[in-house]
């Protein structure tokens, strides 16, 4: 493994114009100084500007190193205004950083929109030349990939219609389509399948990673789905205010995220309110896992889903009930437990307790979940809260985990699966499996 | 793939780099896509299409003629009134369409600019030779009233291309200083039209450089746009009365020559900042 990127000590610096709000200024100053800074500029474009209370220097980007090796498919991720953006239009040559050094191997090609250069009054078939030309592909190039593109995008009906007579949908598959069929060593996409249908990013997913794998091509991929990221990536940069905290196999990188935007929930933390008769139960602490720490709330689908958490209540009569609950993105109700429905009573009582449920070989399918709780004592609902998300990643559930991705379904189960030539002896052998009275 | 060792390309502050002009060319047929985009969307949804270009010059032509030639009765020897003006007028509009174009073009632009990595230059370079296309169509009424005058050029129209590239130098050389400064300043998109507006007067468009008085020749060729009109007008009209004013033509071209020089020097230093204050 060879390192085609090396990212050395880079920072990027903005400067932020505050308004001076409130203060008297005369027009005839604000020209003057305009003509003189105006003249200065022109005379000195790259002079120090005189520091002033009206300009704020901003980091977007702040001693950023790290390598990337050939074939790597790298998930950069981190909250809005990380510098995950910055970074990449650094890494594609549109902006200059500050300091630092970046070394690359080979042609870069960046998709940081979809359809960029694209003209509305243009048929699909001159924006996809014309696209190809922005991109960097010659026009050879574009001819030989021209039916490939088309079929890609599934657009051959529209091909000499004005781009601007497209559905969204069809404009973004074409752009990608284009951008898809670069030939580059090294390819930087940006949060550009957030648009599309959800077969659509399946597709481009799957020709980013045949891109990656069967080719040796580098992938940079900035997303905020996770799941995606997780399919794809092999690394990850976890960025953070313009800092590179981690820089790890792709699991690692991801669990430290999906815990630092749990940390960051805090404020609306369910666990800090007191105990009133208003309130009568509270919860002082929870979390997923063995460990007694909410460090991370990433599981594996098919592992168990182990909750724990410790309570205070001032209910002295009845049984408690807890409900759990796993809702997906869209709401609805994936999964309930509650130690009803096991048999398992819990006496209320004044105390703090710590009470433990798990789920063996959790079986849902890949994504976000959010994890509710509802605790009920005397047929009333004592606490109705959203105790956080649940991250469930695909790991290596089924051994070809691949297909699973082109036929997805909510929940996974095993299952056992025979193949015998037909013929009279062999439907012995499966006679067990046969429906048997008649 | 990749074999060797050797990283490619170096990302720096500050860096110039030393295989951009290799990039230019690498990047050629984006000038061929982006000057074929403006040609082909220009007259898209308009019923007379290219016609367009044809009617502006003819119609500017007409009104020039009335005005300087008949009511104001401008000299203008022994040469049809209507070719000595569209013989100024061909390269005027050239370099009016051009230098606006190109100033504005970077704006018109920034998605791209903000989004994905060429050499900038393209961009207001492409605006020229949009409006270089424009000039080809407009070429063909000259040629079409130096046949309804019957007026038959000398040789010296064999050194018109000499001319056309030093209004292609002028036009480049001021898009370019204005295109950059627009990406910052955007008071530089009112300034180009007023350049454009008076420009029209103070060249001699309308009128022979000629009658400009002796004292004032030189100052009044500071001007570039002066010397390229003349040049053209020398080359085309081959006008026996009216010799070649040497001192005048060569003070616009080098003024051309540093507008040139500077703007692309100006452009590639600032270029690398579009990005971020487009």
């Amino acid at each position: 493994m060879s390192a085609v990127i090396k990212v050395e000590s880079l920072s990027k610096k903005y400067i932020i114009r505050h308004q001076t709000a409130g203060r008297y200024v005369a027009l005839r100053d604000v020209l003057t100084n305009g003509a003189i800074n105006l003249g200065r500029r022109i005379l000195h474009p790259f002079a120090e500007r005189p520091p002033d209370d009206q300009h704020e220097a901003f980091w977007a980007l702040k001693d950023v190193s790290f390598e990337i090796n050939q074939g790597d498919r790298v998930g950069i991720i981190g909250r809005n205004g990380a510098g995950k953006s910055t970074l990449l239009k650094i890494l594609s040559r549109i902006t200059e950083p500050t300091s630092g050094r970046v070394s690359i191997k080979g042609r870069v090609a960046s998709l940081l929109e979809v359809g960029t250069g694209f003209h509305p009054e243009l048929t699909g078939r001159e924006n996809i030349f014309l696209n190809g030309a922005v991109l960097g592909m010659s026009k050879a190039e574009i001819k030989r990939k021209f039916d490939e593109i088309v079929d890609f995008a599934e657009v051959e009906k529209f091909l000499d219609t004005p781009v601007k007579r497209y559905s969204s949908g069809m404009y973004v598959r074409l752009a990608f389509a284009v951008a898809a069929h670069l030939e580059p060593e090294i390819l930087v996409v940006d949060e550009v399948l957030a648009v599309g249908d959800a077969q659509f990013q399946k597709k481009c997913l799957g020709k980013m990673q045949d891109v990656s794998a069967k080719e040796g091509r580098t992938v940079l991929f900035v997303s905020h789905n996770i799941g995606a990221i997780n399919s794809l990536c092999n690394t990850g940069i976890l960025l953070q205010n313009g800092l590179c905290v981690k820089n790890d196999n792709i699991s690692s990188v991801l669990n430290m995220y999906m815990a630092g935007s749990d940390a960051n929930r805090t404020d609306t933390d369910p666990c800090r309110s007191e105990v009133t008769l208003s309130k009568p139960i509270v919860i002082r602490k929870w979390g997923v896992g063995t460990q007694r720490e909410p460090v991370s709330h990433i599981l594996d689908v098919g592992s168990d889903l182990n909750i724990w958490l410790i309570y205070e209540s001032i209910l002295e009569k009845g049984n408690l009930l807890f409900v759990f609950s796993l809702r997906d993105i869209y709401g609805n109700v994936v999964l309930v437990l509650h130690n009803g429905l096991e048999g398992y009573n819990i006496r209320a009582s004044k105390t703090t307790a710590y009470i433990n449920a798990m789920i063996k070989n959790i079986n849902l399918r890949p994504g976000s979940y959010k994890l509710g709780l509802e605790i009920w004592a005397d047929r009333e609902k004592k606490l109705d809260i959203e105790l956080g998300r649940i991250d469930m990643l695909y790991s290596s559930f089924f051994s070809g985990a691949e297909h699973f991705e082109n036929f997805p379904s909510m929940a996974l189960f095993r299952s056992e699966w025979s193949h015998n030539f037909y013929a009279e002896e062999n439907i012995k052998i499966s006679a067990d499996n046969m429906p048997k009275s008649h | 793939m990749i074999m060797n060792d050797e990283f490619n390309l170096i990302i720096e502050a500050g860096r110039t780099e030393k295989n951009y002009w290799k990039d230019l060319w690498r990047y050629r047929e984006l000038f061929y896509f982006l000057a074929w985009r403006d040609i082909i969307v220009r007259y898209k949804q308009t019923v007379i299409g290219i016609t367009w270009a044809l009617i502006r010059p003819v119609i500017t032509m007409i009104v020039f003629t009335i005005v300087f030639g008949k009511i104001a009765k401008l000299p203008s020897g022994n040469i049809p009134y209507p070719i000595l003006v569209f013989a100024a007028l061909l390269p005027w509009q050239f370099f009016a369409n051009a230098f606006s174009e190109a100033s504005n073009s970077l704006i018109g632009q920034a998605g791209m600019i903000s989004k994905i990595y060429f050499p900038r230059l393209v961009i207001p370079t492409s605006a020229v030779i949009v409006s270089f296309v424009d000039f080809l169509i407009s070429g063909v009424i000259l040629v079409a009233l130096m046949l309804w005058y019957g007026f038959v050029p000398s040789a010296r129209i064999m050194t018109l291309p000499l001319f056309i590239i030093l209004a292609f130098g002028a036009a480049m050389g001021a898009g370019l200083w204005i295109a950059a400064l627009n990406v910052k300043y955007r008071d530089f998109r009112y300034v180009v039209p007023f350049i454009v507006q008076f420009g029209l007067y103070i060249s001699p468009v309308g009128f022979s450089s000629s009658i400009v008085p002796e004292k004032w020749r030189l100052l009044y060729c500071l001007n570039p746009m002066v010397g390229v009109i003349d040049g053209f007008r020398w080359s085309i009209l081959s006008d026996t009365n009216t010799p070649f004013y040497w001192p005048g033509f060569a003070l616009s071209l080098g003024i051309v020559c540093l507008a040139l020089y500077s703007g692309i020097f100006y452009f590639r230093r600032t270029e690398k900042t579009f990005a971020d204050v487009i």
